[in-house]
């Protein structure tokens, strides 16, 4: 006896550019508003005159302000790259540790890379804070040491034999955090004046201006989203578990150590120059995911394009609110997130989506 | 080929695998029966590398698993997994297009001929029409068939199989087994396949592995292995063999009221 199966042709899958293109357009609107809004309003037109007079070394015609391009050179454009790369840091880090884990409330906030990293960065800090370059760069090497740290802790803790379960992640990123925070509130409190500016960065508030910022953050985050977005395909086959990603021919342990290494160093350079900033990581993903499919390959560039737009509008409200006073931008993002958070939680808990 | 060579494994102090000796020959299938608990799941476990050889030897067209790269050891041996937690956001189409990954680069870069080979395995599987499909929205029959499409990607001339039949109903199940001989006689796989429904066994297998407490009590041709004694022996039951249906296929029913 023959048993035949019905068959039929089959769509074919076509590559989507839709996606990049909307991100991208979005993050360029994101970056005109940060450009364009504070304590004066610079129009893109206004912007695009000075850039060009720049490029071409033409002098500004009369109904620029010449102020405004002292101001989009040293404030604006160093704070806006420093926003964008920090959203796109963490979103991009996000990602890779809900792929990783398997878990979609896997944020680096929130299972305490980021709180760890901070410890790390404070520690450097205590000892000599930045006032010199290399002391600067070295930052984020510290804030890695300790998220890199936190994440070996958190995972020991949380994980039972070859899972890890939400609630376990959660509770133990969170005692972990915890620790983290408040060694880092000892030692800046303890500290001197200068580390005293640091609470500030706790928060999520950048407290250097300029370039100097953006050039240190720039290597490290470049190498740690640049690897992760290699890592696309990997992070696919290990949704299907350890076992089956194994059965499927993938050296399961040495990509999940690329994956933390990647992430870690993504989520240490944020946090070093732009302090704690909390749920950028999980929001992101988590929107695009349902937006356009969980296939890694594709979410990684997307969350890394929409962290940095998601963080710049984050940081445009944090300029405005309380105008012309800043607030930490980290406030900003807690308010939005934590209640996503919960609806997150809700929503795996109700059909175990994952 | 796969060769089996003395081997045995244990979780810890316990052990779950005692001086197992057998053969996989090209074309065949081999069932693995025996108790809940018997080291069914460890012997495929071990076959994949996924639990570590303690001491014998596996060998693969002759070469040491062990020795072999994951990639490589992907490439002669696919596996069809028990059907459950499949991550629900993929497609059919990006599910089965996964078992390509042993024949790309690290990237992951697909080729027109990784998706031929995908669309063919999903034609000769009957999963094509849920290409796009998430697999979150599908039967577990339906998941278990995108299983053997995904193996059937991995172009693996050995074919390992956990409980493929424990998710179909009697129809799929014929016709999963059905196809599967097919895949031994017409493209020459070398097929283990775990199976707890003897019937099955009886009408599919060539050669039968029986498993009890983690050591190889019978090993032979269905005739030498589903017989009263040895399977009374190993379930705890009295279980009686009749002959019956066209050409005399064993059956196996349950002696007692």
């Amino acid at each position: 006896m023959r048993i035949h199966w019905a068959t039929r042709s089959k769509n074919e899958m076509k590559p989507a550019f839709r996606p990049y293109l909307i991100s991208a357009a979005l993050l360029l609107g994101a970056l005109v508003l940060s450009v364009a809004v504070g304590s004066v309003f610079i129009s893109p037109a206004a912007l695009l005159t000075i850039l060009a007079s720049q490029a071409t070394a033409a002098p500004l015609p009369d109904w620029v302000p010449a102020s405004f391009a002292t101001i989009i050179f040293s404030l604006r454009l160093p704070r806006t790259i420093l926003m964008a790369l920090t959203g796109a840091a963490l979103a991009g880090s996000g990602t890779a540790y809900q792929g990783l884990f398997r878990n979609p409330l896997a944020d680096p906030f929130l299972i305490g890379v980021a709180s760890g990293a901070g410890l790390g960065a404070v520690i450097a800090m205590s000892v000599h804070y930045p006032y010199t370059t290399l002391g600067l760069l070295t930052i984020p090497v510290a804030a890695f040491t300790g998220g890199a740290a936190t994440i070996l802790i958190v995972y020991e803790l949380a994980r039972v034999r070859r899972t890890l379960p939400t609630t376990n992640l959660i509770l133990a990123g969170v005692a972990v955090s915890s620790f983290a925070t408040a060694g880092s509130s000892f030692l800046m409190i303890n500290g001197t004046g200068e580390l005293r500016r640091a609470l500030v960065w706790m928060l999520g508030g950048s407290t250097l201006s300029g370039w100097l910022p953006v050039v240190a953050l720039l290597p490290y985050a470049a190498v740690g989203l640049g690897a992760l977005l290699l890592m696309g395909h990997s992070l696919n086959v290990l949704q299907f578990g350890d076992e089956q990603a194994h059965q499927l021919g993938l050296p399961v342990e040495r990509v999940r150590l690329v994956i933390v290494i990647a992430a870690t160093l993504a989520t240490a350079s944020a946090v070093a120059f732009s302090g704690i900033i909390g749920f950028v990581g999980l929001v992101v993903p988590h929107i695009l995911r349902l937006v356009w499919g969980g296939d890694y390959r594709r979410l990684l560039p997307l969350s890394i394009l929409g962290g940095a737009s998601f963080l710049l509008t984050a940081d445009v409200l944090a300029r405005v609110i309380l105008s012309p006073q800043d607030l930490p931008v980290g406030i900003i993002t807690a308010l939005v997130g934590a209640p996503f958070f919960l609806w997150v939680l809700r929503r795996a808990k109700q059909q175990n989506f994952w | 080929m796969l060769e089996i060579k003395s081997l045995s494994i244990s979780y810890g102090t316990r052990p779950v695998l005692h001086n197992i000796s057998f053969e996989l020959a090209v074309g065949t299938i081999l069932a693995v029966i025996g108790p809940n608990g018997a080291g069914k799941t460890t012997l495929v476990r071990a076959i994949t590398g996924f639990v570590l050889v303690q001491s014998g030897q596996i060998l693969v067209q002759g070469r040491d698993i062990n020795r072999l790269s994951a990639p490589e050891r992907a490439r002669q041996i696919a596996v069809v997994p028990q059907a459950r937690q499949l991550p629900p956001a993929f497609t059919a189409w990006e599910t089965v297009l996964l078992g390509r990954t042993p024949h790309l680069n690290w990237l992951g870069q697909t080729s027109p001929r990784d998706e031929e080979i995908v669309r063919q395995v999903m034609q000769r599987t009957a999963t094509i029409d849920l290409a796009e499909r998430p697999v979150g929205e599908l039967s577990g029959g339906e998941q278990q068939r995108l299983l053997l499409a995904r193996a059937l990607a991995q172009a693996a001339p050995i074919l390992l199989m956990d409980e493929p039949t424990s998710h179909l109903d009697l129809q799929f199940q014929f016709s999963l087994l059905e196809e599967v001989r097919s895949l031994a006689r017409h493209d020459r796989l070398a097929v283990l396949v775990v199976l707890h429904d003897l019937n099955l066994v009886a009408r599919y297998a060539d050669r039968v592995a029986l498993l009890v407490e983690g050591r190889l009590r019978a090993l032979g041709s269905t005739g030498e292995v589903l017989t009263n004694e040895l399977l009374s022996e190993a379930y705890h039951i009295p279980l009686e063999v009749l002959h019956a249906g066209k050409g005399g296929l064993p059956y196996i029913i349950p002696a007692f009221r």
